[in-house]
């Protein structure tokens, strides 16, 4: 059983760690000041595939995903990470996509790769917090969909066994393939960079990656396994009219920063005087009971 | 008549999900601002005659019931072919589900079906006027659909202007429920599942479905102990479920304490948590970014305990103590001790 996989990955600015210069005076988002990096549940999805490959060592795994040419750097995470391979959507009419426009994008590429038997991505992007891609995606295909997946238990005789999270619980269904699975962040951790991995995909970057006059241009025409698929909306034979902002319909209002309404406060020390002058207080209002 | 609101009522058997009575009672909202009817739609095994009155309190014009097996539990396939056909017929302007695993899994399944606009995690819905400066097309009744976006720090208003339904999911907790005083039609009608459902769609099994009851009841809660980064550890938890424990209230956390394995993440406040409104909350050692703050501002009273004076929190506080968590937490359960004797 050699099965065929596509992992969905995102680079995303980390606003886990969103600092203060992270937005500029006039309120919008300075992301030059955020780290990019691999979606976290992106990464929890790219174990899953390799849990598969540990087993079944002729299974095919790839890193699909769209951005600027400078999401190259989260397919080399994923090569280091030990996928066989990745797909870079770039183009500048993908820009601006809503869920729907990036789900049409990425359907459109997993159909040009062809013969997928799973597409896996993590349930949601950290930048979005939407969870709405991958059933998109599923949709598009006419694909089953299961989300929220904690592990993928099984694969077997074209069926996948999944065990999922569910509100206020654990479900474990029965699936079969081709079939779309997100992953939640509370699954296995990914492995860590392999040093051989990186030793050996350093250097793969996708063409537009390459500035001019750039000195590897030599070592990669000798390995070709260092220039990464790249495609733009013309090589997936996809729809311009479905990709990007015309693609979305969901338009942007208004984006506003938030100011709280700032409350007159009372400021207390830590001292016993204090803690017991505010219990005291709170009682008598019987506010605490 | 088309055009109306709809809200997608889940189930877990045949009990009615709490943040669907919360939807339907802002739908019943939209619905009367918009000069519209409301509908639901039920869809699960066994729950003719059980789920009416569960429903139809919440101000429902039209209910539509889908009563048959495999329905229940819920998957993707059989629930995404009742609404999308259902919607063809009816066209709604409007379409709310929770932004629970399954309104997150049907929701953009369904929106991608029908090539309409879907915002998940809504913390507020209203209806207002767009205009596309690009066209110049004026829109005078459109879906507000508000939410903090990018981590929670800034807050977006997006809307549908083209597409049907405008479709939004909001948390459990965010909008609150109320049985509604007016007049509407209550009208029920029980639509032959095999309509609207191919046997393909019944293709994922469900092998073992398995729910708890709930912990505990953060978002009921009348006072909210919430701990964040500032409380250092997991056994630094410890002190604030004994201050809930004494004042007989919930213990929750932020993302950032969450994240660090402190606390269970059915505990996390927030945006993307649990959205609280108890009398009394909190906040130790949280400096308050806004996707925590969105998820607790309508607190009674909000009390911050951090080292940091200047904590984003502090502004929204009634309360400022300046200090510690593991000094400051057991203080407080030491004089409510003392003083409510």
């Amino acid at each position: 059983m050699s099965l065929k996989i596509v992992v969905l990955a995102k680079q995303v600015p980390d606003t886990r760690n969103v600092g203060k210069d992270a937005m500029t005076a006039e309120g919008t988002v300075n992301r030059a000041a955020l780290p990019a990096i691999f979606n976290p549940e992106d990464l929890n999805a790219l174990e899953q595939a390799l849990r598969i490959k540990d087993k079944e060592p002729d299974t095919f795994v790839g890193v699909l995903t769209m951005g600027p040419p400078r999401a190259g750097e989260i397919i080399r995470e994923g090569l280091y990470r030990g996928a066989d391979t990745g797909w870079l959507l770039t183009d500048r009419l993908f820009a601006g996509a809503d869920t729907l426009a990036t789900s049409y994008a990425l359907a459109t590429a997993i159909k040009k790769i062809g013969d997928v038997d799973l597409v896996i991505g993590g349930r949601q992007a950290i930048d979005g917090d939407t969870a709405q891609v991958g059933p998109q995606v599923a949709q598009k295909l006419g694909l089953n969909q299961v989300t929220y997946a904690e592990e993928i238990v099984n694969i077997e005789g074209g069926k996948a066994t999944i065990r999922r999270m569910i509100d206020g619980g654990v479900e474990v269904v029965e699936a079969p393939l081709p079939l779309v699975v997100t992953v939640n962040g509370s699954a296995a951790e990914c492995r860590p960079q392999n040093a051989k991995l990186v030793m050996k995909y350093k250097y793969a970057a996708c063409p537009l990656e390459v500035a001019e006059g750039d000195q590897r241009k030599g070592l990669r025409e000798q390995r070709p396994e260092l220039t990464l698929t790249q495609w733009s909306v013309a090589d997936v034979e996809g729809d311009a009219a479905q990709c990007g902002m015309s693609g979305s319909p969901t338009k942007v209002k208004e984006v506003q920063s938030i100011a709280f309404q700032a409350k007159e406060s009372k400021t207390l020390t830590a001292s016993d005087a204090d803690i017991d002058g505010l219990v005291k207080e709170l009682l008598n209002d019987k506010i605490i009971g | 008549m088309k055009n109306n609101v709809f809200v997608y009522v889940e189930l877990e058997g045949s009990e009615v999900r709490e943040v669907s009575q919360e939807l339907l009672t802002k739908g019943r909202k939209l619905a009367n601002e918009l000069g519209v009817e409301l509908h639901a739609v039920a869809i699960g095994s066994g729950i003719k005659g059980k789920v009416e009155s569960q429903v139809l309190p919440y101000g429902v014009d039209k209910l539509y019931v889908f009563d048959g097996e495999g329905l229940f539990p819920y998957t993707s396939a059989p629930h995404t072919d009742i609404v999308v056909n259902l919607f063809r017929e009816e066209q709604p302007q409007v379409c709310l589900m929770g932004a629970t695993v399954i309104g997150r899994d049907l929701g953009p399944r369904v929106s991608s079906s029908l090539t309409s606009g879907l915002t998940a995690d809504c913390t507020q819905l209203e209806i207002g006027p767009y205009e596309d400066k690009k066209s110049g097309k004026t829109y005078s009744q459109l879906l507000y659909q508000i939410r903090p976006a990018f981590g929670g720090n800034i807050v977006a208003t997006i809307v549908n202007p083209d597409h049907r339904p405008q479709m939004a999911t909001v948390r459990s907790g965010v909008m609150q429920k109320a049985v509604y005083e007016g007049e509407c039609r209550k009208e029920v009608v029980y639509p032959e599942v095999s309509q609207y459902v191919s046997a393909e769609a019944f293709a994922v099994k469900v092998l073992d479905h398995h729910v708890e009851a709930a912990r505990h009841n953060l978002k009921g809660a009348a006072i909210v102990v919430a701990g964040g980064y500032g409380v250092g550890s997991k056994e630094g938890f410890d002190s604030l479920f004994e201050l809930a424990h004494v004042l007989h209230g919930e213990v929750g956390g932020s993302r950032a304490a969450v994240d660090a394995g402190w606390i269970e993440a059915d505990r996390q406040i927030g945006q993307t948590g649990v959205t609280v409104h108890p009398k009394v909350y909190i906040a130790c050692g949280i400096s308050g970014q806004i996707q925590h703050i969105a998820g607790m501002q309508d607190s009674g009273i909000i009390i911050s305990i951090n080292t940091d004076p200047e904590a984003p929190i502090n502004k929204v506080a009634d309360y400022v103590i300046t200090g510690s968590v593991e000094e400051v937490v057991p203080k407080l359960i030491k004089y409510y001790k003392q003083n409510s004797r």
